[in-house]
This record gives structure tokens, sequence and C-alpha cells, in this order.
């Protein structure tokens, strides 16, 4: 689906894809590794579209799949990792909107939507419920002995 | 001279849009026969004059008819003739041509099989549809016309682009275009309710097949474009959450909530005035869709052109569309009072549920998708949301759906209690928990949701099958299997499509959660172990030539690990297409039912080797299966015996009135 960033990608890199992460890349301590990969797939690959820089072939990407693996190296958490590329190219990078400012709308759009849609849902069924109520309920006295009178009749039948 | 003609009759068509967006509207209003009764041979020529508008575009494509531009800009001599047939709609002109075919065919359909509609709502309905593509014959002739000539035709074409070059491909755009004009129709009847002032059941009887179809074309459309990005972008990725993806999706989601109170309509005379809002909004996303993926306002992967112009046009047919069906909604939606009577515990409020948690989610996809925008144009924020929010916005909502699905499903119409289907459920409880915790348990210390995941996508198809079985009443089991087979095909396809949502279900999440990912400099001849797979690189021939590229190709022996008898011998492939001057990678898979080897193919390295990055991928085929089942389910349904007698009953009935004065 993606047909336009490769032909972006393609761009910088004039003729030969590669592929996203490069052996070269790959440290040798796999819990790194493993910590260098979670980061990088919420990391957004500047030149790209909609891409993380764990699935791209970009120049760029590889440099910050490199950063990346650099701050670890020198002891960054998770955290500190991001912050420092986060504080060099924007937040533009980060594929996970933060939660602060404006963005708290983004986040908690879905759970406000629902828990009206909640309440308007509830309000419409016990609407429902209760439009049978008045139905049951609303025989008069008179209407009640009438009823029990032609059940009666009724049963007298059989 | 072909392509003149074709042209021609596109502006003919065009104007006979025009015509039949008023004389039978006029006709239903001063209750004049004889002017609704034009619809009908005007639709047919619409359709008529479309096709052959299409068919002389194609013609062009195929003969490589370079003095037009659209052709130069889209194919090449050499290209397969697939291809040449598939890039008429592989670009913006030819795929909006594509758009408007579809539309007036769905409106000839009304016109040809629509006898049984009352003559005032099918003339309002034929002029609904007809103001649609009233905008859109005016979008192609203003602003994108594909019959535009070149003054000095080229020696040859620029070729369509390569990732175009492909069967998955080149057939996810017209399923997705059926879905998306197949809205139309269901808007057109909610627009002609709302004038007529009258929603009934018979009204949900004929909107739901068209609803159904709709949806039935986009399971297919995503599905075909999630697959072709699963093999094709050389990662393996089948979802990205990408505006355009996004844009398919969100009708989807709502068609399916549509659908879903189409039935209570129908059977309830309920819910009316949200089934009328849903339809509105169904077409809604669906052209904010067609906005999204042609104005380039939000930068996207697969964006045909960033032209403003388009986009603007877009916009004001959506502006047009959306604003006067929602006023107009606002307007009489009052007048459409429930008749059904339902206790808090029933159906109705289970697909209530199902209701607001699809249409909740598909809220949640729509402001993440445009929350780039709004934050630009409002905060002056330049941020991104990608995967990472989707995957943790929207998950919750399908599980929400997923816990309730079955038991929803089981509930009888008017009052229900919760013990009854939940009783029934045990075992589909049972097994669902069990297999998920073996899941979590074998592989401890990872991801929490994928256990989950296939928990609840256990709950699901049992529960589906439980549904099934129960219907069959008591007896022996002689007596009951005799009666599965005689059940009414909507209980099939109901049962079906839903088995399908759990089969997805469990594809996504053990593939996202448990799959082997190796890269590495792969040498010739030395093989090394993924998964429990030995792999071997054994040779890679750098100079093929396809019939419109170069190709450098690997042979990777696939071999199990414990045994070392060879399982496969994969091909991936480097592609590069001169004309466009693009390089492409080809994926060498081998398939299978509980996992998928899939190998690509790198750089060579300096100090020798290639590169190489193989994945074992668990139950991927899963994802898709699961959508093509959805689709079976939708089908089963949609071929249910009350559909077809609706339609023949009410053409026996009116025959002996006669046929009204025309």
């Amino acid at each position: 689906m993606r047909w336009l960033v490769v032909f972006l990608v393609a761009g910088f890199l004039a003729a030969t894809p590669a592929l996203a992460v490069q052996p070269d890349e790959v440290l040798a301590d796999p819990v790194l590794e493993e910590r260098a990969r979670e980061i990088s797939s919420g990391l957004r690959c500047l030149v790209c579209r909609n891409e993380s820089i764990d699935e791209s072939h970009a120049e760029l990407a590889r440099d910050l799949r490199l950063l990346v693996r650099e701050r670890l190296i020198a002891g960054d958490t998770n955290a500190e990792a991001i912050d420092y590329i986060v504080a060099r190219y924007g937040e533009f990078v980060l594929l996970r909107p933060t939660f602060d400012g404006s963005s708290i709308v983004l986040w908690l759009a879905g759970p406000l939507l629902l828990l009206l849609g909640l309440g308007l849902s509830v309000g419409y069924v016990r609407g429902r419920a209760r439009a049978a109520a008045p139905a049951e309920a609303g025989l008069s006295a008179q209407e009640q002995s009438r009823l029990e009178a032609i059940l009666g009749e009724d049963h007298h039948h059989r | 001279m072909i392509i003149e003609l074709g042209h021609f009759a596109l502006v003919l068509a065009f104007a006979v849009a025009i015509f039949q967006m008023v004389v039978p509207m006029v006709g239903a209003e001063r209750g004049s026969a004889a002017w609704m009764a034009t619809a009908d041979p005007a639709a047919t020529a619409q359709f008529v004059l479309t096709a052959f508008s299409f068919a002389a575009l194609t013609y062009a494509f195929v003969t490589s008819d370079f003095s037009l531009s659209l052709v130069v800009a889209n194919s090449h001599t050499d290209k397969p003739l697939l291809y040449k047939i598939t890039g008429v709609w592989g670009n913006h002109e030819g795929s909006l041509l594509l758009w408007v075919l579809i539309l007036t065919l769905f409106g000839a359909c009304v016109a040809w099989f629509g006898q049984g509609l009352p003559p005032t709502l099918r003339a309002r309905v034929l002029a609904v549809q007809s103001s649609v593509a009233v905008a859109f014959f005016a979008f192609i002739l203003f602003t994108s016309n594909p019959f535009l000539r070149l003054a000095s035709p080229p020696f040859n074409g620029q070729d369509l682009n390569p990732l175009l070059q492909d069967p998955g491909l080149a057939f996810h755009p017209p399923f997705l275009y059926l879905g998306y004009v197949g809205l139309s129709m269901s808007f057109s009847f909610a627009v002609a309710a709302l004038i007529e002032g009258r929603v009934d059941a018979a009204w949900g009887r004929w909107v739901r097949p068209w609803t159904l179809a709709a949806w039935i074309f986009l399971t297919i459309g995503i599905g075909l474009g999630s697959w072709w990005a699963y093999y094709e972008l050389g990662w393996g990725g089948f979802w990205f959450w990408d505006p355009v993806e996004n844009a398919s999706f969100m009708p989807w989601l709502i068609s399916a909530a549509l659908l879903h109170s189409a039935i209570v309509v129908e059977k309830r005379e309920s819910l009316k005035s949200w089934t009328i809002l849903l339809a509105i909004l169904a077409f809604g996303f669906s052209l904010i869709g067609t906005f999204i993926v042609r104005s380039g306002v939000l930068t996207s992967v697969h964006a045909f052109a960033n032209d403003p112009e388009r986009g603007v046009f877009i916009l004001m047919i959506l502006g047009v569309f959306m604003g006067g069906a929602l006023l107009l909604f606002a307007l009489r939606a009052g007048a459409m009072e429930a008749k059904g009577v339902f206790s808090t515990v029933s159906r109705e409020s289970g697909l209530v549920l199902n209701n607001l948690l699809l249409a909740v989610a598909c809220f949640v996809v729509f402001i993440g998708t445009i929350w780039p925008l709004i934050a630009e144009l409002f905060f002056d924020r330049t941020l991104s949301v990608g995967p990472p929010f989707f995957d943790a916005a929207f998950t919750p909502f399908v599980f929400g759906l997923a816990v309730a699905l079955p038991i929803a499903a089981m509930m009888p119409w008017k009052r229900a209690t919760l013990a009854k289907p939940l009783r029934a459920l045990i075992p589909a409880a049972v097994l669902g928990l069990a297999v998920g915790l073996l899941t979590w348990a074998v592989f401890t210390g990872r991801t929490a949701i994928a256990p989950l995941g296939v928990g609840l996508a256990v709950w699901i198809v049992i529960g589906a099958l439980t549904d099934l079985w129960t219907r069959t009443g008591r007896g022996d089991l002689a007596g009951r299997l005799g009666r599965l087979t005689r059940l009414p095909r909507a209980d099939w396809g109901k049962a079906v499509a839903h088995a399908g949502v759990g089969f997805t279900i469990f594809g996504v999440v053990t593939l996202t959660g448990y799959q082997i990912e190796d890269i590495r400099v792969a040498r010739e001849g030395e093989a090394y172990i993924v998964g429990a797979y030995e792999i071997e690189l054994i040779g890679v021939d750098e100079n093929l030539r396809g019939p419109n590229y170069f190709a450098s190709m690997a042979a990777v022996a696939v071999r199990n690990a414990d045994t070392g008898t060879l399982i496969d011998t994969l091909h991936p492939e480097r592609r590069i297409y001169p004309v466009a001057g693009m390089p492409t990678t080809e994926a060498g898979i081998n398939g299978g039912i509980t996992r998928d080897v899939y190998v690509t193919l790198g750089d060579p390295q300096d100090g020798g080797g290639w590169a190489l990055r193989v994945w074992i991928k668990p139950f991927a085929n899963w994802v898709w299966g699961g959508a093509i089942i959805m689709a079976l389910g939708g089908c089963l349904s949609l071929s249910d015996r009350r559909y077809r007698i609706a339609a023949g009953a009410s053409r026996r009935r009116r025959e002996p009135s006669g046929v009204p004065a025309e």
C-alpha cells in the first residue's frame, strides 16, 4: 500500500533498494538490540511518509537507527534515548503523540465519546423498555376487571 | 476517433445525469407517473454511455495510443497486457472514471431490479443517486479529464508504477470502489426516505442488501490491499494505519454498524433515525476517503496527486452532500418515531452496543487520521500520529466487541435473559480461556495482548458454532444435523461472518506477537538456524531480465532443522524497472496454514555474501483467510431467501393490478 514511500525512498537511494535494518547495525547484545528495535519502531522516518525508522530503507533512517544504538550503548534508558532524538528533530518524529497539551484531546476523544454514547444508548434503551411499561400497567381497575371477566369466560368455554 | 466518441459519451452521460437528477424528483413531488418513469431509461442510458466511455479509454490503453497524455504517463508498449488493462484505473483520472462507471451501474441496477419499490421512492432514490453522479461527472470533465490529447505524441510511454504491476494490487481498487460506491446507494435510500418522510421495515429490507454488498466488497478490497502490502513491500507488514488505509477502514467500520442497525429497522422498526444517520455518514466517510487520497492534504503514501484544485472540488462535493443530507436529517429525523418495544436485555440492545462500539472505533480512527492536520492548523504543533497510537486507542474497542459478540448474537429479540446464552456459551468460554492461558504459559514474558486475543478469537469462533448448533433445537443428533443444513442462509451467513472476525483476530495477534526475525550476512553454502528451520543461501543470479525489468534472484533453501529434509527453495528477488527508474523487492514466501517462511534479499556485502532477512510468521494467512470468511458470510446472508423471495413476491403482487400508466 505504500508505493509512494518506496518511490520517495528510491529518490534518496538512487537505484538500489536496501534492507531496513542492515546486518552491520545489529548490536551484539540481544537485550540492547531488542530495546533499540522497540525504540526505532516508535520513531518516524523524517524523509518518508508515515514509516518508522525501523521499517524504512532511507539513509537518514539508518543514521537515526545507529544514533539510537549509540545512545543505548552509552547507557541511556529508553526514555532518555527518545528524548535525545526528539530534542534534535522535534516531536514530529514521535509516532505515538505525547499525552500533554492539546494532544490530550486526541487521547481522550475516544473514551469521552464512548462514555457519551453509552449514556445516550442507555437512555434510548431504557426509553424503549419504558415505552412498553405504560401499555402493561396502563389498565384501569375497570379495564382490569373486564379483562378478568373475558379471561374467565374463556376458561368457562373450555 | 474512438477516443473522441468516448469523450463525447461522457459529456452526454453528464447531461443525462442532470436530467435524471431533476425530472424524477419533481415528478415524485407532483405525483406525475410519467415524469417519475423517466428515471429508469435515464439510469440505463447513463450506464451505457459511461460504459462506452470506459471501454474507449481501455481501448486506448490496450492499443498504447500515446496521443493520450494519460496513456503516456501510465503505460508502455512492453508492459504485459493484463497491466495495460489494469493501468486504466491505476491513475487518478482513470480510477475516477471507474468510480462513476460503478455508480451508474448501481443506479441502473435499481432501475432494472427495483420494480418492487414504491414508485415515488424509486424515483427519488434514482434522482439522489444521479445527483452524486452529476458531481463526479463534473469533477472528471472539469478537473481530471482522461481524454486529453497531446499535440505531439511521444514514441513510448513512461510505464505504470512497477508496484502497481501486480495481481493483488491490480484488483484492489475496483473492489474498494464497489464498496465506496455501494454505500452511495445506502445514502440515496436514506436521503430519499428523508424526503418521503417515511422509514419502515420494507425500507430496512431494501437498504440492507446494498449495505451488505458494499461491506463485502470493502472487506475483499481491504483484504487484497493488506495481502499485497504483506508480500510486496519486503518486510511483511500488513497494516500500517496509513491515512489512506484508514480512509477505506472507516467506511468499513460504519457500514458494518449500518448493516447491523438495518436489521433492527427491518425486524423491529426501531433505531430508524440512527440508521439513516449511519447511512449518510457511511457515504460521507467514503467521500472523505476519496478526498484524503486525491487532495494530498494528509501526506500519505498513496496520494495520487498533490493537487489543491482537485482537493477543493472534492471538499465542495463533500460539503454539499453531507451538509445537505445532515440538514435534511435534522429537519426530518424527528418524524421517524420508533415502534418496536424491547427490554434492556435483548438482541436490540446488543445491536445498539455493537453500533456504539463500531461507531466510536471509527471516530477514533478518524480523529487519529486528521489530528496532525488539526494540531498544525489550530495548535501550531507539527506532530505525527502513527501505529502506536492506533494500536493503543483502537484495540480496546476490538476486544470489547469480541467479548460481547457471541453473547449478543445469541440473545432473542424483544426480551432476553443473560443467563440463557451464557449457559450455552460455557464451552466456548472454557475453551477460549484454556487456549488463551496455554498460549500465555508457552510464551511467558512476552506481550499479554496476544494470549488475550487468541482466547477471544477462540471464544468468537466457538461462540458462532454454538449459536448455529442451538438453533437446531432439541432432539437426537441426526435430527439436529438435518436441521442444521436447513437453517436459513442468513443464520449461516451470520455465524460464518462472525467466525471470520475470530480468525482475523487470531491471525493478527499471533503474527504481531510471535513472529521470529533474523537479519544477517548470508554466505553461499553456509546454513544457519532460524526458529525450527535451517536456512541456506544457495546462490544469487544477478543478471536476470523480465519483460520490462532487470532482476537479481537468490535461491534460498529452507529445511527442517531437526531432520534436514528440504521444505522449499525460495527465490526472493530485487527488481529494477528501468523505464520508471524504480527498484522493488519480491519476497520469497513459503506459505502454510500454521506459518509463513518469508525471505527478502538485500545488498551484496563488501566482504562477500548477501544481506538476508528471514522471518517465521505464524498464522499469517489467517489474517486474510478471516477476511475471505467474513466476505463469504456476507455472501451467504445476501443470498438468503427473504431477499430473493421479497423481490419476486412484490413483482407478482403488481401483475394483477397492471403496470401503472406510463
